[in-house]
Parts: C-alpha cells; structure tokens; sequence
C-alpha cells in the first residue's frame, strides 16, 4: 500500500512541477495546489499506513496508528488552502492591473 | 484590528505594543542568561510529545533585536504609513509579522517551525500588497510562488526526516541522529532542508526573487523584509546544522562555505550594477547573507560567534539602510541615482547618517560590522578556508564601493533637481535609533562578546540544548 501511495505522490509532484513551469499564472496556480496536494499524501504515507487500530499507547498494546502525520496534515492542508485561495485572488488581481496573466510578460526593469 | 479607520489611536496603540514587548523581551534575556534556557509546553505534553517553545541565548539574543526593530519601523511608520494602508490593515499584519518571525525563533520543533515560517510569510504576502500598484502585484506573484514551493519541500523534508527518525522535536531529532551518525540518508535530508532554507534566506542559486520583490512595498515594509525574513532564514540554518546535522561536517558544511562565498560575489556584482538606491540596498542583503552562511559552514565557536554577532549587526543596519533609502527617494522624487546630486545642502542630517550607515555596512573598524566579520575571517582563517576568506575582503570592500557610491551621486556635486518634500522628522529618528545601535555594539563589544561567545559555546555543544529541553 505504501508503494502505490508513493507513487501517487511522486505523479501528483510530477505533474505539479510541470504546471508550475507554464506560462499561464493560473496552471501555475493550479500547479501549486497539486504539489501540496503530493506533499499531504507524502506524509500520510511516511507515518505508515495502518488500520482498525486507535491511535492509543498504553503499556500492553502493540498495535496502534500513529497520530501525528494526520496532525501535521491537517494544519499543512489549512495553510494550503488558505494560501491557495489568496494565490488565486492575488492571480486575479494581477491580470486586471497589469492586462497580462503570461509569466513572460510580468518582467519589470531597473529603473521604475 | 478593529480601528483600521482611526489611524491616530492605531499609531498610539501599537507604539505602547511595542514597548511593552520590548519590555517583557528584556526581562526574557535576563532570565535566561541568568538561569539557563526557559521551556513552555505547550498544552502540558512533555517533550518529546508536545510541542515546546524553547527560549535558549540564541532565541532571546533574536529576539530582542526584532523588538528594537518593530520598535524603530513603528516610529518610521509613524510619518510614513498613510491612512490608505492603515485602512488596509498595516498595523495588524505588522504585529502577525512580528509574531511570526518570533515564534519561529522560539520554537523548539520542526513542523512548529513550518507552521510560523507560513504566519510570517502569510503576513508578508498581505504587506508586499498593501498599496496595490501594479509593479506590486507583478513582484508579489513571484515572491509567493517561490516562497511556497519551498514551504511545500519544507512539509515534504519534515515528513522524510518522520519517517526515518520517528520525531519532529528538533532536541530528539539532535538525539536520535547523533545515534546513528548521520547515515547517508539524512545527509540528503540535510542537504533538501539547506534547499528550503536557502530559498528563504536568499542564497547563491535560490536569490533572484529577492532584490526586485524587496523594493516594490513601501519603505516601512520593505525594512521589515530586509531586516527580518531573510535573517529567519539563517537563523533556522544556525539552529538545524548546529543541533541536528552536524555529524558530516566535511560534506555539509563544505558545501556552505562554498555557496556562501559565490553568494557574496554575486550580491555585490548586483548592488554595483544598478543604479537604483533601494536595488543598490536590497542586493547587499545577499553578500550579508554570504558572511553568515561563511560562519556556519566554519564551525568553531568563534565563527557561531561572528555569524551571531553579524546577524544583528545586519538586522539593525539594512533597516536603517531601507529607511534612508526610502527618505532619500522621497526627498528627490527619484529612486535613479543618476538623477539625483547636491542634497547635502537640502538634507545634511540625512546625508551624514547615510554615510556612518554606509561605514558601518561594510566594517570600518569602530563600528559593530567590523567585529563580525572580524570573528567571521579569523574563524574562515583558522581552518583554513584562505579562499573564501578572500572573497570575503574583496567583497565588503566592494560592498563599501557600492553604499558610498549613493552617497557620492546623491549627496555631493551641484544640485540638480529642486527636493520634492522635506526630510520626515520621525524617518530621521527612526534611523538614528538603529544607527546608535550598531555604535553601541560595536564601540562597546567587550561588553556584548562575552554573552555572544557563551550562546555560541553553548551552539557548538548541542548536549546542552537536549538535556535541557528532554530533562525528565
């Protein structure tokens, strides 16, 4: 299970890489949001995947899934969602005042 | 927060804020150089469990100097933050800044460090903005981008360092890789977190969003970047390669004398090609940068020492140079050195501090630059990195080149154009406050270096910082 896990990671970091690379600002967006999306997964996976056991130590139980990737997880997916979600107005906002959403043409100059 | 609209009492308010942290911040140091490290557990989990703010020498060293600097950016915001951006929330995501950047200072675990270095990054993503122009939006789009590509490595490095060591506290983290010495593995950990940290502290290959980006927002803002968020950067570098990856030095760390010294050249290269004043400032931050990344890759108790001593030292004096920039391109209407000349005359209080600030930037022995880089050369010397010691030289002295030439174009011949506004008071003040500061660390170093040298001693001993935090 681990091994498919990883691989759907890797795919999902692939893909966003290559999105990222593009011209447009919004699949840069998008890119971005797969890429975190990869990582979630990723440390889902690195806390081994267990179930039907709680998440509970005592002195006597051997088997128990680990708490704290999903912990890390759910604050890593709030700030992503946030950031994405003000990626996106900020993307927005970029194409009214500059009337380009290409990557090419949002250079700048020295003097300005 | 609530009273965007009445800027007079926002001002107030947050001027007493800031005293008052100001306040609790030394009385923090005191306790801590007097009693050793303070620990909060948060939520009453012990250690290895919970997450922990761990308030060592180093931490209250940091943050003492971001409440100097929260201090002198609220006076300077005072004349220059207009009731445009404090309707737009300045004043509170100032203080998320400020918190941000100190709680990544505290913590004692590193996804907790994740979790802040996104607070300040948040809080910067609204201040970059805050103006709205469209140069600003166009910088801003690059900035974040880069900066959460490399939160998102940083989320991935933590979950492989999970999985190969079972914890996030950085004390058990120094532990459990100090067990199995650093197997090759997390060498590779080390070198991907060097990747996220570098890309926050602007280093050699990761620095090309920084300078444009750091000249967009308005001065204020740009001050704060400046003297804050690259410093977090190393900050986090001086604090993870000292405690937990510090058992392959000859590979590591080689690589970071390596990187530091190609990131001094080309941060001077960029200040001397350009002649605009707030590019000039903002690509000095990188040769800084170089010479502490230079002192952590050393790695004796003298070069810690520098690297910490020059760590305030910079926050301090690229505030203050970030100020000076902006007062300058407001006096002249220009930020184009080549349109500026003769404001000697209009603005001599101006262009003094310009000058002691440019003596102090490049180490002209009294001042607080030169006992840094001093400890920082002695150090590189000592074993034996001759090259990257005289790349250093080479660079502060053309870094001297690059601030006295604003001085010179600025400053001295006939008077070109008529000044468009008169020098803001508290601007001036702002920038004496930080000025002062340097003096005073580097005219009375005998009295800071010993506290500098035990954080140091206390750095190079990682056995220290664990027992103190993991205690039963």
């Amino acid at each position: 299970m681990e091994i498919v896990m990883s691989i759907l990671a890797g795919t999902l970091f692939a893909a966003g890489v290559y999105l990222l690379l593009q011209k447009q600002l919004l699949k840069i967006v998008l890119g971005t949001a797969l890429l975190s999306h990869g990582a979630h997964l990723f440390i889902l996976t690195m806390g081994k995947l267990n179930r039907g056991a709680p998440p509970i130590l005592e002195k006597g139980i051997k088997i128990y899934t680990d708490p704290l990737p999903q912990a890390l997880i759910l604050t890593s997916i709030v700030i992503s969602f946030g950031v994405t979600s003000f990626l996106l107005v900020l993307a927005y906002r970029t194409y009214q005042s500059n009337k380009t959403d290409m990557m090419d043409q949002l250079r700048g100059t020295d003097d300005e | 927060m609530f009273f965007n609209k009445k800027q007079k009492l926002t001002l107030n308010l947050s001027l007493f804020t800031v005293f008052l942290n100001l306040g609790v911040a030394i009385f923090l140091s005191y306790y801590v150089f007097a009693n050793g490290p303070l620990i909060l557990e948060t939520g009453a989990w012990k250690a290895p469990y919970g997450i922990i703010l761990v308030a060592d020498q180093l931490s209250v060293i940091m943050i003492l100097a971001v409440n100097v600097i929260a201090i002198s950016a609220v006076i300077f915001a005072a004349s220059s933050v207009t009731s445009n951006m404090t309707q737009h929330y300045f004043y509170p995501l100032f203080f998320l800044l400020i918190a941000g950047v100190s709680g990544a200072f505290l913590t004692g675990d590193l996804f907790n460090l994740f979790v802040f270095f996104e607070v300040l990054l948040m809080a910067s993503y609204g201040l970059i903005i805050i103006g709205g122009s469209k140069h600003q939006f166009r910088e801003s789009v690059k900035y974040i981008l880069l900066n959460l590509f490399s939160s998102i490595l940083f989320v991935t490095t933590v979950a492989f360092l999970y999985s190969v060591t079972g914890t996030v506290n950085m004390a058990q983290l120094g532990e459990r890789v100090a067990e199995v010495e650093q197997r090759g593995i997390l060498t590779a950990i080390a070198i991907l977190l060097f990747i996220v940290f570098a890309t926050k502290g602007a280093l050699f290959p990761l620095y090309f969003w920084l300078p444009k980006s750091y000249i967009v927002p308005a001065p204020v803002v740009s001050a704060l970047f400046g003297a804050l968020l690259t410093k977090v950067g190393v900050y986090s570098m001086l604090r993870v390669y000292t405690l937990i990856f510090s058992h392959k030095l000859e590979l590591t760390h080689t690589f970071f004398i390596w990187v530091a010294t190609i990131t001094m050249l080309i941060g001077v290269i960029g200040a001397l090609s350009t002649s605009n004043v707030k590019l000039i400032i903002a690509y000095n931050i990188m040769p800084a940068i170089g010479f502490m990344v230079l002192g952590i890759g050393t790695f004796s108790a003298e070069s810690l020492a520098g690297t910490i001593y020059y760590l305030v030292h910079d926050m301090a004096i690229k505030a203050a140079l970030f100020f000076l920039a902006g007062l300058l391109v407001w006096h002249s209407g220009t930020s184009d050195l080549n349109k500026m000349g003769g404001y000697i005359k209009t603005a001599p209080l101006m262009g003094w501090m310009f000058f002691i600030a440019s003596l102090v930037l490049a180490g002209i022995p009294p001042f607080s630059g030169f006992i840094g880089k001093y400890l920082l050369l002695r150090g590189a010397m000592d074993e034996e990195h001759y090259w990257a010691a005289g790349v250093g030289l080479l660079s502060s002295l053309l870094i001297l080149f690059s601030v006295i030439r604003i001085f010179i174009g600025a400053f001295w011949g006939e008077l070109k154009e008529e000044p468009k506004e008169k020098v803001r008071r508290s601007g001036l003040a702002a920038s004496a406050v930080l000025i002062a500061i340097t003096i005073i660390l580097g005219v009375g170093a005998e009295w800071f270096y010993p506290y500098i040298q035990s954080t140091a001693d206390s750095l190079i001993d990682p056995e220290i910082y664990i027992d103190y935090v993991l205690k039963e």
